[in-house]
């Protein structure tokens, strides 16, 4: 990708190429985008494997206090959210969208945490880049629950109720329905892509083209960029998948 | 006709596309006033029926949530221009470069 911008050289907000391979003629690249979703989604297992040994080992019958009790405050919060926007019928259905916001939640937060990023040629300690702000990500979760809403309004409505539901209210209207179905996952992944880029790269030219300033007005930027739209977004993104999903099921 | 170099044709394309990107961003108009408009309803609705507020914040989120669509592509379009143009790339294949 040619990058346009001759700024100072700190001014670094890019997906890099670490590696390229070959297999069976196809090209693919591992970028450093790839290494930040990878190293989040193994620490965000190796977590949940601690907790739940924790939680097996808790005693059901008493009020549990620190970790365990924060996970159950959580997990009540979610079934209540699913329930609300869902219906009680879709109840199970939150299991799937906890795992789903926690991986937005931590990956848009990821913003704050110094990790170990690899550059072409250097390993660094650097603060990661959100793997949200690549459109990989973020398209592949849309496109999950693109694939989610056909399926289970398939599966709710049958074959025939559910292509008469792209007929509606008529006949005449079906292109613009189709491209209305195609144009859900892709404004949910720029929507969400676009919020955390944009937070990085005003924070990279304030970090890169003021840096005598940056001590005093990146926390703030942090705060609102990574903190306060981070969770909003990720929160937006779980919503918005609900309403699609339970409203392809009705 | 006068004769232009590559390098010429390349940098008019480069800032024709900066003009580009800063008119793209006009697109955050209409989320401003959008996502301002469902606040204040929010906040009169609050007003009126506080015991609803967590009904009417999911609400209001959501409807601010998806007022913003039409800004982050006008945003998505100023950084393709930036960072990724797909113009210069054109022009050097019609000259034959």
């Amino acid at each position: 990708m040619p990058i346009f911008l001759l700024a100072t050289e700190e001014v670094d907000f890019n997906i890099h190429t670490i590696k390229e391979f070959t297999i069976f003629g196809v090209k693919f690249v591992f970028t450093n985008s790839m290494w930040n979703a990878l190293c989040i989604a193994v620490a965000i297992v190796i977590f949940c494997i601690i907790a739940g040994r924790k939680i097996r080992r808790a005693d059901p019958l008493k009020p549990q206090k620190g970790l365990v009790g924060i996970l159950e405050m959580l997990v009540e919060m979610l079934d209540k959210t699913t329930v609300e926007t869902m219906g009680p019928q879709n109840k199970n259905f939150s299991a799937f969208y906890g795992g789903m916001i926690i991986y937005i939640m931590v990956c848009n937060l990821s913003g704050l945490l110094l990790w170990f990023v690899p550059y072409p040629g250097r390993l660094t300690i650097d603060f990661m880049r959100p793997p949200t702000a690549d459109l990989a990500v973020t398209l592949s979760l849309a496109l999950i629950t693109f694939f989610m809403t056909q399926g289970f309004g398939l599966k709710a409505k049958g074959l025939k109720g559910w292509l008469k539901g792209f007929t509606e209210p008529v006949a005449f209207l079906t292109p613009i329905n189709l491209i209305g179905e195609v144009a859900n996952p892709v404004s949910l992944s720029f929507r969400l892509m676009g919020n955390v880029l944009a937070g990085t790269i005003i924070m990279g030219l304030y970090y890169g083209m003021l840096p005598y300033l940056t001590y005093i007005i990146t926390p703030a930027l942090h705060f609102y960029f990574d903190v306060f739209a981070g969770l909003l977004q990720s929160y937006i993104f779980m919503m918005l998948s609900m309403i699609y999903v339970s409203g392809a099921m009705e | 006709m006068a004769e232009y170099s590559m390098e010429q044709g390349t940098a008019l394309i480069l800032a024709c596309s900066a003009i580009g990107a800063g008119c793209a961003m006009s697109a955050g108009i209409g989320p401003g006033v959008g996502q301002g408009f469902a606040a204040g309803k929010g906040a009169e609705a609050v007003g009126r029926q506080p015991a609803a507020s967590g009904d009417i914040m999911r609400t209001m989120l959501l409807g601010c949530a998806v007022a913003e669509t039409t800004g982050i592509y006008g945003l998505f379009i100023a950084i393709m221009l930036i960072f990724a143009n797909p113009l210069v790339s054109r022009y050097l294949r019609i000259i034959g470069q």
